[in-house]
């Protein structure tokens, strides 16, 4: 069997391949902060949040090895119940508080919200 | 009584029972279930991540982020985090090769890079104390120091254990043990690199725009 030779670590070929990839995906978030573009917030935005998502699946697959074999099946399917709660757990909350934000006038900016209303009324 | 009645339906299992792995030998549980940890602990980050994002931008009249982060300082510690992840890949495939010194000397450039990377940590909390950006500050600056900071204990504890697993290296050898403690070690050093991606993205980079 070659579950010896090319057990979890890998080779010195995908450990470079993945540094190359990881030092890439850091240093063009890096260049959009510190070499100000003309883009837009939301393009910037995407672009590191993207960049930083790929990013961890390069890591997960050069540094961690995660492939869909690996102890039968279960690294991955622990990995994607983590992810689930994850995204239950982000989305969830961020959804939860800007309803509330939404719906409850928040306290410290009361003097601008009655000024809002005495300018609308 | 009546519980102790019913059959006891542990060890008789028939053919698919617990001693009979029809596709492999089973080897160590250590791999998945030091993975299932990680996992737990990546959704620990997850929730000081969900924390930060709700409450990352009540200032309380406070600093906010464009007046404390520097993005290069950021992407020092981001540089010295992802070498020490390449030489810690690095060690492991010479000790996987059975080259001993070679291993450890590799180790010990991870373990200098994680230093590093905490010695930034602690100088950046301190200078941040120091100029009245402590987290008692705001609820930005208690769900910035709450996340970075169990990131950086976090690092700590590896550069620990890397220590404690280098001396035992020394003593005992590349044993099959000591393989098993460096590639469960090189798991967790590689996911604390992970996690990093989410906090110099979300925490540093994203407020910084």
């Amino acid at each position: 069997m070659s579950d010896h030779s090319n057990h979890s670590h890998g080779t010195m070929n995908q450990l470079m391949t993945g540094f190359v990839l990881a030092a890439i995906l850091t240093v063009i978030p890096f260049g959009i902060i510190l070499g100000e573009p003309d883009f837009s917030r939301y393009i910037k935005i995407g672009i590191i949040m993207g960049f930083a998502a790929l990013q961890i699946i390069v890591h997960l697959v050069y540094f961690l090895h995660l492939n869909s074999k690996a102890e039968g099946g279960w690294t991955i399917a622990a990995t994607i119940l983590a992810v689930v709660i994850l995204v239950i757990v982000l989305a969830g909350s961020l959804w939860v508080m800007h309803n509330m934000n939404e719906n409850m006038m928040p306290m410290p900016d009361m003097d601008k919200m009655m000024s809002l209303q005495s300018q609308q009324g | 009584m009546t519980m102790l009645d019913t059959p006891v339906t542990g060890p008789v299992k028939g053919p698919e029972g617990p001693d009979s792995h029809p596709d492999h030998h089973h080897e160590s549980p250590t791999p998945i279930g030091f993975w299932i940890y990680l996992m737990s602990d990546c959704i620990i980050f997850g929730v000081l991540f969900a924390t930060y994002a709700v409450l990352g931008y009540n200032y309380a009249g406070g600093p906010a982020p464009k007046d404390l982060f520097e993005a290069d300082f950021v992407l020092i510690e981001t540089a010295l985090l992802l070498f020490s992840s390449i030489t810690f890949g690095v060690a492991m495939l010479q000790a996987e090769a059975h080259r001993l010194d070679n291993a450890l000397k590799w180790l010990v450039v991870t373990g200098l890079l994680g230093l590093g990377f905490i010695g930034m940590e602690i100088y950046e909390f301190h200078h941040l104390i120091h100029i009245g950006a402590g987290p008692d500050r705001s609820a930005f600056l208690s769900a910035f120091f709450v996340l970075v900071g169990t990131h950086g204990l976090h690092v700590t504890c590896g550069i620990i254990w890397l220590v404690t697993l280098m001396v035992q290296l020394r003593m005992h050898g590349l044993t099959s043990a000591n393989m098993q403690r460096l590639s469960t070690l090189s798991m967790f050093w590689h996911f604390l690199d992970l996690i990093w991606i989410g906090v110099f993205s979300f925490v540093y980079l994203v407020r910084l725009i």
